[in-house]
């Protein structure tokens, strides 16, 4: 650039000629040169501006398109998210103890129609009825036609069926995915597990919500995604269970009964290792329940929670245990057992009006079941203390185990409890309870005396609840329990090796007008084992038993639950991984002398 | 030398342009390939589920006991019993070496040794 001087030689001499100042030329030299500068800075500002307002309007036009485009799009999961852990929304699976698989899911499909799609709506109606034959042919056709746009007709289909269904090859049958719950191991435990149906459905997936049992308690832990679909174990060992089951079963068969009931308890931890109730049924295709009749009779009903009994002289150990506990008797005092014993208007009998008496130990009351005997201790015990034991042992409430039946079966309690009260409930009649009851108060006392809460979860921790006797009294009624397996009326649940200690119990069934069946029992043995160191209880409940193999039938426990239940023991010990107590062996021949 | 140094930056340019072709291209192949995989591991995993009912279908213990049923003759197999239980005095164990007789070397001829 050339530049232009500030005083221009030239045109100062001509001023100065005329006579002008030349400095005025300068300063408008100067004045021009400023403008020039000016303008030439103005430019550039206003291209800067320009140009950063080019760069907004370009940046929000991104921005905008962008969020434009974001929001018309489809939603897609995001592809690069790391692949750790993903959400597993499926329903826990339900293991036994040992992680063997009780419940799990399995995918199938639904099949549900587009009748507005339907090419031929006649012929899929009769193909359909022929694959599904659950399904009447001109129901399906009038469903078909009468102008919906939507309907189910089956919630799972087998591949099998879905493959006949393909071939049909109407695109007005669709299919949805479908989680479905199974229980491969079938019948087995099924009162435990329940059931399990469908939710809220929708074309793409179903809930999947328990119906019952364990299922429908747990209902709310199996579905929260939070828990990631690791498997609920649960304190059920399949092998004892499948063990106690065919045991069972056999002996409902052999003694006649029409139900039957058995639970296998770990005494430590409240643990129920097998819970068994018959007549059972698959929870794969669980049975409606009964509309008429007593719901008692329905497979569904699980007679060792819910079925309330009287259970008869099961009672009379903790009548004996508490008077111990309180100081009143020891095993060898002599109660007052003579029969029949009076009591205002009533006549309390032993079994077959034998009498026992005058005097019998409180041993021999135990051994012998002497419902006078009982009756006595409840007397010296008080109908305040009474009550008070049986609460702290769980008989006025239900019983905590995690199954949604067992907060509906309360027990059924005497509404004013006088003086016969006592004596009634001392031998176990006036007072119903479930079986899971009278296993928690045995459990309570094989374990020293502190109370068990049973459970069917699965925990290795043993259980410390609060103290409901001294060890020593629940020492000593073990021991009693072990003398009516040895010289008692359980004489037949010996089993070499396990020290069986147990209770019979028989009562007569109450006739739904007032009054008892002489013809109709309930039969329970409840026991424990081994005698020296408890581990285990099982309660085995016989509904209505008779044996008939001797002249006449036999209605007692000791002929109905006890060989059952010694059986059970014979098999199941084993398997729990009990070493039977071994006989010392003869001594040999030669003896060691010493001189 | 600022013609060399444009030419220089055109150069680079070009390049870093066709680095990001390629890097989108092997990307999206990346992607796929995930998810490709996802879907393979989700199949997997379905198929997982669906071998351990099957699993414990066919292990139920109803089914076990039919088949010991069946197969008794050739294996025998009968309910664990209480007298299953051994002691560890009931149990052989091999004796410490030095209790152990010498073995006699295979060539030596018995009646060679009698005199």
């Amino acid at each position: 650039m050339t530049r232009t001087p500030l005083r221009p030689l030239a045109r100062i001499l001509s001023a100065r000629e005329r006579g002008e100042n030349p400095d005025s030329i300068e300063r408008e030299n100067i004045r021009l040169r400023q403008e020039k500068v000016r303008d030439r800075a103005r430019a550039r500002a206003e291209g800067r501006l320009l140009l950063l307002g080019a760069a907004f309007v370009i940046a929000f036009a991104m921005i905008g398109g962008r969020m434009g485009l974001l929001a018309a799009s489809e939603p897609v999961e995001p592809r690069t998210a790391d692949v750790g852990v993903p959400i597993n929304a499926g329903r826990a699976d339900l293991t036994d103890r040992n992680g063997r698989v009780l419940a799990t899911n399995l995918l199938t499909h639904s099949l549900y129609a587009n009748p507005k799609v339907m090419v031929d709506p006649a012929r899929v109606a009769h193909e359909l009825a022929a694959i599904l034959p659950d399904e009447d042919e001109k129901l399906l056709l009038n469903r078909f036609t009468d102008g919906r746009s939507f309907l189910w007709i089956k919630r799972k289909l087998s591949p099998e069926q879905m493959q006949a269904v393909h071939d049909i090859g109407d695109p007005g049958l669709l299919f949805g995915p479908r989680e479905m719950r199974i229980y491969p191991n079938g019948r087995l435990a099924a009162h435990v597990l329940g059931g399990a149906s469908f939710g809220a459905e929708g074309v793409h997936s179903a809930e999947v919500i328990g119906t019952a049992g364990i299922e429908k308690a747990l209902d709310a832990q199996l579905r929260d995604p939070a828990n990631e679909g690791r498997p609920v174990a649960l304190s059920i060992d399949l092998t004892v269970q499948a063990a106690t089951q065919e045991v069972l079963e056999t002996g409902m068969k052999m003694m006649n009964a029409k139900g039957a009931a058995a639970i296998l308890m770990d005494v430590h931890t409240g643990e129920i290792l097998s819970l068994v109730s018959l007549p059972d049924f698959d929870p794969n295709d669980r049975p409606q329940p009964l509309l008429s009749g007593d719901p008692g009779d329905s497979p569904l009903f699980n007679r060792a929670v819910q079925g309330v009994y009287e259970l008869g002289s099961t009672f009379k150990i903790l009548v004996a245990a508490q008077a111990m506990d309180l100081g009143l008797v020891n095993p060898e005092s002599m109660i007052d057992a003579n029969a029949p014993m009076v009591w205002g208007k009533f006549k309390i009998k032993e079994f077959e009006n034998h009498n026992y008496g005058p005097l019998l130990s409180v041993t021999d009351v135990i051994a012998k079941s002497s419902n006078v005997g009982a009756a006595h201790l409840g007397l010296m015990i008080g109908q305040d203390r009474q009550q008070a034991f049986l609460k702290a042992l769980g008989f006025f409430d239900p019983t905590p185990v995690e199954l949604i039946e067992a907060p509906g079966a309360k027990p059924l309690l005497p509404a004013r409890w006088s003086e016969i009260t006592t004596i009634t409930v001392s031998y176990g009649h006036g007072l119903s309870a479930s079986p899971m009851h009278l296993a928690a108060a045995y459990a309570t006392i094989a374990n020293g005396g502190t109370l068990v809460r049973p459970t069917l979860l699965h925990s290795d921790r043993p259980e410390h609840g609060p103290r409901v006797m001294s060890e020593q009294s629940a020492h000593d009624a073990v021991l009693m329990l072990r003398q009516v397996v040895t010289r008692g009326t359980a004489s037949l649940g010996d089993v070499p090796g396990y020290e069986v200690a147990g209770k019979t119990g028989t009562a007569d069934k109450p006739r739904p007008g007032g009054g008892y069946f002489h013809d109709k029992v309930i039969n329970t043995f409840a026991s424990t084992f081994p005698a020296s160191d408890p581990k285990y209880v099982l309660i085995v409940t016989l509904d209505e038993p008779v044996e008939t193999s001797g002249t006449a039938p036999r209605r007692t426990a000791g002929w109905t639950s006890v060989p059952v239940a010694a059986e059970i023991i014979r098999r199941t010990a084993p398997l729990l991984g009990l070493r039977p107590a071994i006989e010392p062996p003869p001594s040999d021949a030669v003896t060691l002398a010493r001189n | 030398m600022r013609a060399v140094l444009h030419a220089l930056c055109f150069l680079a340019v070009i390049g870093l342009g066709f680095w990001a072709y390629r890097e989108n291209y092997a990307t999206q192949a990346a992607l796929r390939d995930l998810s490709d995989l996802e879907d393979e591991i989700a199949g997997l995993r379905d198929a997982l589920s669906v071998q351990r009912a099957e699993w414990a279908y066919l292990n139920r213990p109803d089914r076990l006991r039919e088949l010991a049923t069946v197969n008794f003759d050739r294996l025998g197999l009968l309910p664990l019993e209480p007298e299953q239980f051994g002691q560890t005095d009931q149990v052989a164990f091999p004796l410490p070496p030095e209790l152990l007789l010498p073995e006699i070397a295979p060539d030596a001829n018995p009646e060679e040794q009698i005199p």
